[in-house]
């Protein structure tokens, strides 16, 4: 999960790492947009090798269940 | 009676990605004007299903997977020439500038023209293209009209291959070979919904087009079989914008 909220900050110009958590809502990010919600699918595939879709992207609200999300699909 | 310049009558037409969507659309129509079908796509049991759906009869499903040269050739090798060639087979791709890696961007435009281009220019030498003879290669807006985030790879993979028919049709003249492209606009097809863009989403988006929807598989269709019959026998190196009015807003 650490590593994943790495990968997640990474995405962003200025997002720390440790502001985040499980617990985060994403899309209440100042800098989400739908290039960082096309990011995050890339990097899904990218680091994970999981391809995620739109319901997906829908149906998490936190950064918990996009990990859950991924963790399934692999 | 006069026949329509629009009539397909025995001509004999090489659909690529017949297997689904607008090349499938595309199959039948022309097959309801009249032509003779070659159909090739990937998939034998879909294109078996566009076969049974065809009108008319005298054609033919030969499968390839258009990325393989050896598919190719066991494909240009089994054809007799032909009077059209619409080059549809392709794939989506959506992926951010800083995700685009040089093997991405290889995927897509292997699929979406270098490919494409690969058969076109074999058939071409092995002589399997009539004179005259129509050539009609699927585009995109999404490649040099509209410019939506992360749809980069794909959208210039397209401009590439909406760019080098415009060559094409000017060297292939002399032959009388004329090349078009046609640009379409978001078309309902299982292409659209394999994506990162959920269902709703795009109900939002086809809100914003001026005829408030989508188009549909046969409407590109339609301005292919134009392209393809001798009703458009002075119109060669267009590209002809089928986007539900969307590029005037
Ligand atoms: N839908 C749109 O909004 C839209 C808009 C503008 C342009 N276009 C273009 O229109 C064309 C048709 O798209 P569509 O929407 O009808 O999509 P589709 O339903 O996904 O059809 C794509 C077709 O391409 C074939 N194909 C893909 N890769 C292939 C390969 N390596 N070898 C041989 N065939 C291959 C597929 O055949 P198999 O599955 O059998 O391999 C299938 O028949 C594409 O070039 C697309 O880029 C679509």
């Amino acid at each position: 999960m650490t590593e994943f909220i790495e990968k997640f900050a990474e995405i962003f110009d200025d997002v720390d790492p440790s502001s985040l958590s499980a617990d985060t809502k994403f899309r209440d990010l100042d800098d989400w947009d739908s290039i960082a919600g096309l990011s995050v699918i890339a990097m899904a595939d990218e680091e994970y090798g999981v391809t995620l879709n739109a319901d997906d992207m829908r149906s998490s609200q936190t950064l918990g269940d996009l990990y859950a999300k991924i963790q399934s699909k692999k | 009676m006069m026949q329509s310049p629009f009539s397909l009558t025995d001509k004999t037409i090489l659909v690529t990605g017949a297997s689904s969507g607008i090349g499938r659309a595309t199959a039948i129509e022309c097959s309801r004007l009249g032509a003779h079908l070659v159909l090739t796509g990937r998939n034998v049991g879909r294109l078996e299903e566009t076969l049974s759906m065809l009108a008319g009869d005298g054609h033919v499903v030969i499968a390839a997977d258009l990325t393989v040269e050896e598919d190719i050739d066991a494909l240009v090798e089994a054809l007799q020439p032909v009077d059209g060639l619409v080059l549809c087979s392709g794939m989506g791709m959506m992926t951010p500038v800083q995700f685009s890696t040089r093997k991405k961007l290889m995927e897509v435009f292997d699929t979406n023209f270098l490919y494409p281009v690969e058969l076109m220019r074999r058939m071409l030498k092995k002589k399997k293209v009539a004179s005259p003879a129509s050539i009609v290669a699927v585009a995109s807006m999404g490649g040099t009209h509209f410019f939506t985030v992360g749809n980069g790879a794909y959208g210039a993979s397209k401009a590439a291959l909406d760019s080098f028919m415009k060559f094409a049709a000017r060297e292939l003249a002399s032959k009388s070979i004329r090349v078009n492209t046609v640009l379409p606009a978001m078309i309902d097809t299982p292409l659209i919904h394999r994506g990162a863009v959920s269902d709703e989403d795009h109900a939002a988006d086809a809100l914003t087009y001026p005829l408030r929807r989508y188009g549909r598989p046969e409407e590109v269709a339609y301005a292919i079989i134009y392209l393809l019959s001798d009703a458009s026998a002075w119109t060669t190196g267009s590209s002809l914008i089928i986007d539900g009015g969307k590029s005037l807003v």
